[in-house]
């Protein structure tokens, strides 16, 4: 259905962060910061509203013409290439937008208190209306390229994000880093979108807009490029710009740095929306990688790996946001299993589920750190709870979510997962049981930071470890240092807000097996295909065959003990993690140096510094570039200019040797340089002692008198 | 005027320079206000060429044809198709830009106004010229006031600089005369007329089409600069006053990817068939890969921006190597916006660059905090550089790479790293000079001024504007550019054809 609203999901935002970025000192001077955070709050509102609408029309939809384009203008159309700038809303770019603009707009408000000392408070609404504004082009594109818009646009806000507060040298590194390694995620995607682009154009049918490559994507059956089936070639490409954006082995390693940036964008940007983006568009193009079960194969490894990984670092960390960094990296990883084992719906679902929760915990982290007064390591807190109670129970709450305990709605999603990584035609045992074994991790983790916040006694204030400036700064105000407040209702609504969904959204999809009827799953089922419907377009062979086994894995699901064993596995596992933790950090029956100082503390050290990866990393591919980049600049000074200089010398000492002796060795050419460096010589000469004159009078002249001779 | 327009473009600023050698030495404001007001009526007329150039014909257009030395055969012979135009308007805009930028030169200013209006009405004429002796006449009177700018304006190393640049550029023009001769006394009758000459192309045979080629090709490779006849253009770049570098790496260096467009292609098409094959692609590639490399490493800002100009021109000898529609309107595109984005870079070098008199990088610091609408603006350009979507430069990469998959996937891919390690270059000296603390060496330095904001703003505009929307450019340029597809395809099968027939 053609409807002409979309556009300002988009513009309105747009039109925030222009107003912001080019007058906001002016306006912050002028009006204050209230201002300011009207501009950029009600756009995101109108968005918020008009998403909303478009979720509404969708439902009033039959479920297979759930589908609305709004088409603005011709974009660019050169050869075969035709895109449009059009947005599209579907089933699942719907649950995107309430997802980006919903919990965006609560993260807007959240930020008003949060940034309240802030000078450029006006810079960071615009940046972070910006990102709103490239975030929703990325979800509602209808064309890769449109998609890819967004896609690096993103990237821009969390590099001007991270890199906020940029006087901090760190804070700058850690920005380029983000910047860069999307950057190398970004061009697995052009590759990517080119092969795609190609395979489809070889059979006269090229396209970017992912409804057409939708229809067309079986032409790329039997393509092959280097021996490579193609649509495995391009899926693994885009796959390469998925790791990127979402944070996945091998090109995770910017996300925990970009924790530089103020807790909120963490909270938006690094957890809620742009790094799902990875398991969005594999969503989107969900169809393509249904034909190339190699690729699945990878990304459900890789997406347990990551998830395995990340959340052994975590923990060992202090700092309470790179605890949850690392957390997120683990859930992307947990999406990436998902979308592995071809259970796309559960990865979506997962994805949903997770922007409540997570955001939840970083803005709550965000609250801590601003009682604390830019206080992040955990060893400086402890008993909050009964000074931020509000923080406290959100946060506890999400915790329960994100360990999976029921019935939380982290429970729901990551069982799906873990369930179909298991059942799946494209599962395995393996996946399961690492998965399963992560979750238990996961639990521990969360717990640890729970209790070394909220639980035991303050550590701060007294403890004299305090070399912020802003502690001090508190004291000599008279502040009550020790005792940390709760954070104003401007932040801790949004806090409530987050944690009800922690509680509800799981109910959103209740498997079969548990009397539900994956209401969330049918929703995107028109989309989504693979899993148990129908594909919509021309079947082949290999759809076909997913298709019937995924009939079959679900004839088992609904009757299936099984199911509710390794549910009931999961959740054993998860509260035996609580349970350590209880044990370890509140009881103190176990002394975490039990762990630490294993094996001579090697395994603790390695995790500690998260297995050396960014030090290999720096030494192998920055040093690696920049080793290369100052080899070829030598090479290009030495080489390539010496031989311009060794030519040029050569032929002014011959020209200057004999005239009668450089006819007959130096061939014309030459000989023509030779004179001209005289020449030239001479005059410049001139030039220095003042001739100029004469010399322009004598060229202008010349080149007019040469033009006019024949005409006048 | 309708007919003459491109003629008063050419001629104006030649009368400005004329007039600017009469007034008197000490002038200052008048000499400065004439100079300006020499290129407004180009600016002007190329407003109106863009609003009443047909979109929809591969046809010269605005065409003036007059007998100029009968005896030879040569002509007064100039016009505009898409390929030119989008030059021409280019030239009118940066020359404009670069007066006002070039207000602060001090010394024997009088002969620096002249010289530039006289450069001025060279590029012009390069650009419509359709005799390919005129073409030549207009490409070597651009030769010398260049020499002189940036010899007598440049910096401390000025004459190794111009001299460099001449010897480079002459040796090119010398194989470009030679290929000229003998394209000339090929055609039968002989003729210099651009057009007349591609319309015979059939009739050349394949070894005389590759030597003319190659001829030509290096003339024109210079220019560019490809590999490896790039060395001149850091040299060029670092010693020439801010101004003459934006109108170096703005308009000079699309006279080398336009005369190929322009000369090469219609005239020479099996030729050009062979060797972009392998020779153009090639050296497209390693243009990109190699120029971003080498950025990296340099220390010197405006070396880092010249760098990067060779890498960006990489991207349009690629793009015009694919011989697809999207590759080859890829590469005009491209070689629009590197005419404005890298524009910008120099002029942001230059305002830095009269305030703290150098261009050490690692010298500065934390600028942001100092200069933030400066900032701001540098960011703004950088990140265009970057090719990052929504602005300009994005559109062309993203075509010209595009092109190249369908012939080239392996060397599409060595090209398309470039975008990391652009990103790399550009955000790492973002970072040393823009961000962290700030130097105390340079706290108080004024932010940019309203003269130097009044010759970004166009550009800004222009690259925000081609980023989002990038018609205005793309259907000046789409009919002639299908147009030379067919024809390079086309001829150069008749011509291999017929050279088929005769071999065996």
């Amino acid at each position: 259905m053609a409807v002409g609203y979309l556009r300002w999901i988009i513009l309105a935002p747009l039109i925030g962060a222009a107003i912001n970025g080019l007058l906001g000192t002016r306006i912050q001077k002028a009006a204050g910061k209230n201002a300011i955070a009207a501009i950029a709050i009600v756009p995101v509102l109108i968005s918020f509203v008009l998403a909303l609408n478009a979720f509404r029309q969708l439902l009033s939809l039959p479920a297979d013409h759930r589908f609305l384009l709004d088409s603005v203008s011709r974009w660019i159309h050169v050869g075969h290439l035709r895109v449009d700038m059009a947005f599209w809303v579907d089933p699942l770019s719907a649950v995107m937008i309430l997802v980006v603009t919903g919990i965006g707009g609560l993260i807007h408000l959240y930020s008003v208190g949060y940034m309240h000392e802030e000078p450029s408070f006006w810079r960071f609404f615009a940046y972070l209306n910006l990102f709103m504004a490239a975030m929703l082009t990325l979800v509602l594109g209808d064309s890769l390229l449109t998609l890819f818009v967004g896609w690096e646009g993103v990237g821009l806000c969390s590099y001007a994000l991270i890199g906020f507060w940029y006087k901090e040298w760190a804070n700058a590194s850690a920005a380029a880093k983000a910047f860069l390694v999307n950057r190398v995620g970004d061009f697995g995607f052009i590759v990517g979108m080119f092969a795609l682009f190609w395979g489809l154009d070889q059979t006269g049918q090229g396209t970017l807009v992912v409804r057409e490559i939708a229809q067309r994507a079986h032409l790329l059956d039997g393509q092959l490029l280097w021996g490579i089936a193609l649509p495995t070639f391009i899926t693994m490409a885009l796959f390469v710009g998925a790791t990127g954006k979402s944070a996945q082995i091998p090109l995770y390693v910017w996300l925990p740095d970009a924790m530089a940036g103020p807790t909120p964008v963490s909270a938006l940007i690094h957890a809620a929306t742009m790094v799902t983006a990875g398991v969005y568009m594999i969503g989107r193009l969900n169809f393509l990688f249904s034909m190339a079960p190699a690729t699945l194969h990878v990304i459900a490894t890789i997406g347990v790996l990551t998830a395995f990984f990340a959340a052994t670092i975590g923990v060992a960390q202090y700092d309470i946001k790179k605890v949850l960094a690392y957390s997120t990296v683990s859930q992307l990883g947990f999406m990436f299993i998902a979308m592995g084992v071809g259970a796309y719906s559960a990865g979506i679902f997962h994805l949903f589920t997770h922007a409540f929760f997570k955001a939840c915990l970083f803005l709550g982290s965000g609250s801590v750190i601003h009682a604390l007064h830019h206080e992040q390591d955990m060893r400086h807190m402890g008993g909050l709870r009964k000074y931020m109670p509000v923080t406290f129970s959100t946060f506890f709450v999400s915790t329960l979510a994100i360990a999976g305990m029921p019935p939380f709605a982290g429970f729901f999603s990551k069982d799906e997962i873990l369930w179909q990584a298991f059942a799946s035609p494209h599962g395995h045992w393996w996946i399961w049981l690492v998965g399963t074994i992560t979750a238990g991790i996961t639990a521990f983790y969360m717990f640890r930071q729970v209790f070394m916040v909220f639980f035991g006694e303050y550590r701060g204030a007294h403890g004299g470890h305090h070399d912020d400036a802003h502690g001090s700064h508190g004291a000599h105000h008279g502040h009550a240092v020790h005792h940390p407040h709760e954070s104003p209702g401007i932040m801790t609504t949004p806090l409530i807000v987050l944690a009800a969904g922690a509680v509800l959204v799981g109910f959103l999809n209740v498997p079969g097996g548990l009397g539900g009827s994956h209401r969330f799953e049918t929703w995107l089922a028109p989309v989504l295909e693979p899993a148990h419907e129908a594909p919509v377009h021309e079947p082949h062979g290999l759809v076909k065959k997913v298709e019937h086994a995924a009939e079959e894995t679900l004839e088992h699901a609904e009757h299936d003990p099984l199911e509710y064993l390794l549910m009931v596995i999961s959740v054993l596992v998860a509260g035996g993690g609580i349970l350590l933790a209880w044990l370890m950090y509140v009881r103190g029956k176990i002394d975490p140096s039990f762990f630490s100082d294993a094996w001579a503390g090697v395994p603790y050290r390695t995790i500690f510094n998260k297995y050396y990866v960014d030090e290999i990393y720096e030494a192998v591919f920055v040093n690696g570039a920049l080793g290369l980049s100052k080899m070829l600049a030598a090479f290009d000074r030495v080489i390539v200019d010496g031989i311009v200089n060794g030519v040029a010398t050569l032929t002014r000492l011959v020209s200057q040797a004999d005239g009668a002796f450089d006819k007959y060795v130096v061939d014309g050419i030459v000989n023509g340089v030779g004179a001209v460096t005289m020449w030239v010589g001479a005059r410049a000469r001139a030039v220095q002692t003042g001739h100029i004159y004469s010399y322009l009078y004598a060229i202008v002249i010349g080149f007019v008198v040469i033009m006019f001779a024949r005409l006048l | 005027m309708p007919t003459n327009v491109l003629t008063w473009m050419i001629f104006l600023p030649l009368v400005g320079a004329i007039v600017v050698l009469c007034l008197p030495r000490n002038a200052a404001n008048l000499i400065r206000g004439t100079a300006t007001f020499f290129t407004i009526p180009p600016l002007i007329m190329a407003v109106w060429l863009y609003q009443h150039f047909d979109r929809a014909t591969s046809d010269m257009q605005f065409v003036t044809k007059i007998p100029w030395i009968p005896s030879f055969n040569i002509q007064y012979f100039i016009g505009v198709d898409g390929i030119s135009i989008t030059m021409v308007l280019l030239t009118a805009l940066l020359s404009f830009i670069c007066i006002i930028a070039s207000f602060g030169i001090e010394k024997a200013m009088k002969a620096y106004f002249a010289l530039f209006l006289l450069l001025d009405a060279a590029m012009m004429g390069v650009f419509c010229a359709l005799d390919f002796f005129l073409f030549f006449v207009f490409w070597e009177v651009m030769l010398l006031p260049m020499y002189f700018l940036i010899g007598i304006w440049g910096g401390p190393r000025r004459e190794y600089a111009a001299i460099k640049f001449f010897l480079y550029t002459m040796v090119g023009s010398v194989l470009m005369l030679v290929a000229m001769l003998a394209l000339y006394f090929y055609a039968e009758p002989h003729t210099f007329d651009l057009l007349e000459l591609a319309s015979r192309s059939g009739s050349y045979s394949t070894g005389f089409q590759r030597i003319a080629w190659i001829g030509l090709f290096i003339g024109f490779a210079i220019k560019i600069p490809a590999f490896p006849f790039h060395t001149w253009l850091p040299d060029a770049h670092v010693e020439a006053p801010t101004a003459i570098s934006v109108i170096l790496a703005g308009v000079l260096l699309k006279m080398g990817t336009y005369g190929i467009l322009r000369i090469n292609y219609p005239i020479l098409p099996a030729a050009t068939l062979d060797f972009a094959f392998y020779l153009l692609i090639a050296l497209g590639t390693w243009n990109i890969v190699y120029g971003a490399l080498c950025a990296m490493a340099q220390t010197d800002f405006k070396k880092l921006i010249a760098y990067s100009s060779i890498s960006h021109m990489g991207y349009v000898m690629f793009g015009m190597a694919t011989m697809t529609s999207e590759g080859i309107n890829g590469a005009v595109l491209q070689m629009f916006n590197h005419g404005t984005v890298t524009a910008m870079l120099f002029l942001l070098v230059g305002v830095i660059y009269d305030r703290a008199h150098h261009r050490e990088i690692n010298g500065f610091g934390g600028l942001a905090g100092i200069m933030p609408f400066y900032t701001g603006w540098t960011a703004l350009a950088f990140f265009a550089a970057m090719g990052l979507p929504g602005l300009s430069a994005f559109i062309s990469e993203v075509l010209v790479l595009l092109g190249g998959w369908r012939s080239y996937p392996a060397l599409t891919i060595v090209s398309a790293s470039a975008v990391v390690l652009t990103a790399g270059y550009m955000l790492w000296t973002m970072q040393r000079i823009y961000l962290g603390k700030a130097n105390e060496k340079y706290v108080g330095l004024p932010d940019i001024n309203g003269r130097e904001i009044f010759t970004l703003v166009p550009l800004g505009i222009i690259v925000v504007v081609l980023g989002v929307y990038p018609r205005p450019v793309l259907d000046l340029i789409n009919a002639s550019l299908v147009h030379l597809n067919q024809v390079v395809a086309g001829k150069a099968q008749v011509a291999l054809a017929t050279a088929g027939n005769m071999v065996p």
